[in-house]
């Protein structure tokens, strides 16, 4: 039997970057909250031994237990969708800080086009740019209302950067200088602009240099160690939501933060929620926890799979395209590279996750589209992430892939590798989508999400398309031996691709075709507010984590103002 | 500095192979051995090697006969074997790496998604076999020998390299055939975690000295490199463990 907790005004289901976020914020104007985190506490003295390749990275120590839930896939509806039993494409965070803490830091903004996608398409191109099955929308939101909002979360974060003119316009320069240029990236740098484009710094949550935030909060620069995606960091320099915004909330002292409380259920009416019931995953002890507003930021695929579970909203139909739960589920387009090979070494086991330099002209609409058959474009660029040695086997093509020749190429080529990648944009489609299992459930008893998707034509004529620009700057850069790779083959779900999941939960301005309006407040229920990537309609070549972040703060002020007055927001 | 270093890696190597089936001995250490002292064997060595101590951590955890870990140790030497670079899987201590793993959350699965019921996926919808990893060597390293001696009438360790190579591809092209797991998959496994214990951190019972991260001149676990990171020159640094930060 659940034991039934007081009312509070707020629970917030997740606490990573948009719980973290929303939490502070609401605290901060003196509301209380309850923060329910279905993993452990996490603070930085818990990265003491974090520089582990193999604890972390292969062994996944800051990942979801996947024994307790995982989602199962298939690439088309014709097929019998499986469990993902081991990791895995995208690697889901868990613990307080969630994805935010074992982030790379690559921290953009989307284009002002990415918001308007669809009218902007049909303005400049004609209806017919927007092939049968593409399910373009409008956010509901627009670059410059969203901008205050992506000033405040890049204040918060600190984010490091230098100014681009082809994108959005910025109402204050970054809040620190732009990473450090090591030699790698100053030849891709020399070789783009010789190519005639215009580099610029990957913008950076890693900090540069030391900062205050608004808050008060201050810390340290980055120290190039190497070790920020799949691990958190010891210095605390990544902005991560345990050294920037969860600590605020916890010194208003109106914060209540549980760990281990994985919920399971929010409970409610049909039109307004009343709470959610939790399980700790530890001692399987059950709760229900009363509040006036349900706050869900538990990852793309939890705010989804609590919606469907908990049958609240319109669950999304692939046949008739009704509803809108589990609708626009989008990716990230990346099968495209060149792979240099170099006779001179570097100092490639230094980096820092988003340490980088890209190109802007092939992003968005930034580049002519009429005679391209596809729409929305692609970072071409080069990070030095720093490479760790268990995986950091690349060899040239046609060379054996283990015994003598394998060993000896694997090492001589160890700190002479360079890749140009492209990061493109992924367009929904009606054919992939979200959706409950029938057959597999998790350890509380719910059934698995089930993800169907795969790559369009649009992503694989993005993909050709891109992978011819990346061998021409491999080229400048003077690599010994140049491979590309120009073709997608269906999405797989066992190799690392990267995190980036976005929709399930979108925004926009029509209840028959969004979910939530762009304060991230429910059409259907007016006191739960989703907020996470699972609000993007499609996700932009650029990260998710700047907008997601923005979003979270306007979440947070809709979420103070319907405290006050009620009603729906729009 | 960078001579010492040299030749005491010729040395160490000559040792290993005077030594003979180095995963059985006692081979390892390095300088910390030398400068304790400790002659453990001593009359195995030569004047020229350094001076091993005892490795109580090189016993077995998970494999109950010494027959299956030497046919697991063979293999992984041929996967990753010794060269003029240093070391192979066998002085890196890479079987009691994996033995160590199998006996622990990996070898059983702990973290990932075990319930039923169980198909045969696409290629595109990851490991879905019911066995544990654990179960998947076990009945892998069995079928390494039992290969071995179906085409060769001699036992996988006794053979020349060659032959053992021309077993492990059968292997990896799935040329034999295991019970419910592909014998590729078996092969992935073992690729895969040969070259985790070559290079993870030594805490784990591979990468012996470090000698895996200095062949690719790795230098392991550092707290900065804010002062190299804009170095044009290569920089070699001495490497440095998990251990250290203790």
């Amino acid at each position: 039997m659940a034991n039934e907790l007081p009312k509070v005004p707020v629970v917030i289901v997740g606490m990573g970057w948009a719980g973290g976020i929303i939490a502070s914020e609401l605290t901060k104007a003196g509301i209380e909250v309850v923060g329910l985190e279905r993993g452990k506490e996490r603070k930085t003295s818990d990265y003491y031994m974090v520089h582990d390749e193999l604890r972390y990275a292969l062994r996944y120590e800051m990942m979801k237990d996947l024994s307790k839930e995982t989602l199962t896939f298939r690439n088309t509806e014709k097929m019998r969708a499986l469990p993902m039993r081991t990791y895995g494409t995208f690697l889901d965070g868990t613990g307080v800080g969630g994805a935010g803490s074992h982030w790379n830091g690559q921290n953009y903004r989307f284009l002002p086009y990415d918001f308007e996608i669809a009218s902007k398409t049909v303005e400049k191109y004609g209806k017919n740019k927007i092939p049968d099955g593409m399910a373009l929308q409008d956010w509901g939101i627009t670059y410059d209302e969203l901008e205050p909002y992506y000033d405040k979360y890049e204040k918060m974060a600190g984010i490091s950067g230098e100014e681009v003119p082809i994108y959005g316009k910025r109402s204050a320069p970054y809040p620190t200088k732009p990473m450090l240029k090591t030699p790698v990236l100053e030849m891709f740098e020399k070789a783009t602009k010789k190519l005639g484009y215009n580099p610029y710094m990957v913008p950076s949550a890693n900090l540069s240099e030391n900062y205050t935030n608004p808050d008060g909060i201050a810390r340290g620069a980055c120290q190039y160690c190497a070790f920020c995606e799949r691990f958190g960091c010891e210095y605390g320099a990544k902005a991560d939501p345990i050294v920037t915004v969860l600590p605020v909330a916890e010194k208003t002292g109106k914060l209540d933060l549980r760990t281990h409380a994985n919920v399971i259920e929010i409970l409610h009416d049909g039109n307004k929620a009343s709470g959610v019931r939790y399980v700790n995953p530890v001692t399987r002890e059950e709760f229900i926890q009363p509040a006036d507003v349900v706050v869900l930021s538990s990852y793309v695929f939890n705010n989804v799979k609590l919606l469907l579970a908990s049958n609240l909203g319109k669950a999304y139909d692939s046949k008739t395209g009704q509803g809108v739960i589990g609708k626009n589920y989008a990716y990230q387009i990346t099968g495209e590279s060149s792979l240099g090979f170099f006779k001179d070494k570097f100092n490639l086991y230094a980096g820092a996750g988003a340490l980088g330099m890209e190109i802007p002209e092939y992003t968005g609409d930034n580049f002519d589209h009429t005679d391209l058959d596809f729409i929305h474009g692609a970072g071409i660029r080069m990070f030095q992430y720093g490479n760790r040695p268990i995986s950091n086997n690349f060899v040239p093509d046609g060379t054996a892939t283990w015994g003598k020749e394998f060993k000896q190429t694997s090492i001589k080529y160890a700190n002479s590798w360079l890749k140009v990648a492209v990061q493109g944009a992924s367009m929904p489609w009606r054919t992939n989508y979200l959706d409950l299992d029938p057959t597999y459930k998790d350890t509380y008893g719910v059934p698995l999400l089930r993800m169907t998707y795969d790559y369009t034509e649009q992503d694989h004529n993005l993909t050709k398309y891109m992978a011819k620009q990346t061998a021409p700057i491999m080229e400048e850069m003077g690599a010994e031996i140049i491979e590309t790779t120009g073709s997608l083959e269906p999405l797989d779900v066992a190799p690392y691709i990267n995190t980036h999941n976005t929709g399930g939960v979108i925004m926009g301005e029509d209840p028959a075709t969004s979910a939530v309006n762009s304060y991230l407040q429910m059409w259907d229920a007016e006191n739960v507010f989703v907020a996470g990537a699972s609000a993007f309609p499609h996700n932009s070549s650029f990260n998710p984590t700047g907008t997601l972040g923005a979003l979270s703060y306007r979440s947070a002020e809709g979420i103070e103002k319907y405290l006050k007055n009620g009603g729906s927001l729009v | 500095m960078a001579n010492e270093e040299k030749d005491s890696k010729i040395s160490r190597r000559k040792f290993v192979k005077n030594s003979g089936y180095v995963a059985g001995g006692v081979v390892g250490g390095g300088l910390l051995g030398s400068l304790l002292g400790v002659n453990f064997k001593g009359s195995e060595q030569t004047s020229t090697a350094p001076v091993k101590e005892a490795k109580f951590n090189q016993a077995l955890m998970y494999f109950t006969r010494q027959a299956d870990f030497k046919t697991l140790g063979a293999a992984t030497e041929r996967i990753f074997p010794e060269d003029d670079n240093g070391p192979g899987a066998l002085a890196l201590g890479v079987p009691y790496f994996i033995d160590h793993q199998l006996a622990g959350s990996y070898g059983r699965n702990d973290q990932e998604y075990m319930q039923g019921p169980f198909h045969d996926g696409t290629a595109f919808q990851g490991l879905q076999s019911p066995l544990k990893r654990h179960e998947i060597f076990m009945q892998g390293i069995r079928a390494l020998e039992k290969e071995s001696q179906s085409d060769f009438n001699d036992s996988f360790t006794s053979l020349e390299g060659e032959q053992q190579d021309k077993i492990l591809q059968k292997f990896e092209d799935d040329k034999v055939k295991l019970k419910g797991v592909k014998a590729s998959e078996f092969f992935d496994l073992l690729r895969s975690a040969t070259l985790a214990g070559a290079y993870s951190d030594p805490l784990y019972g591979g990468n012996e000295d470090m000698a895996g991260w200095k062949m690719k001149e790795y230098p392991g676990s550092q707290m900065s490199y804010i002062n190299e990171i804009e170095e044009e020159d290569f920089v070699e640094m001495k490497p440095s463990a998990l251990h250290e930060h203790l």
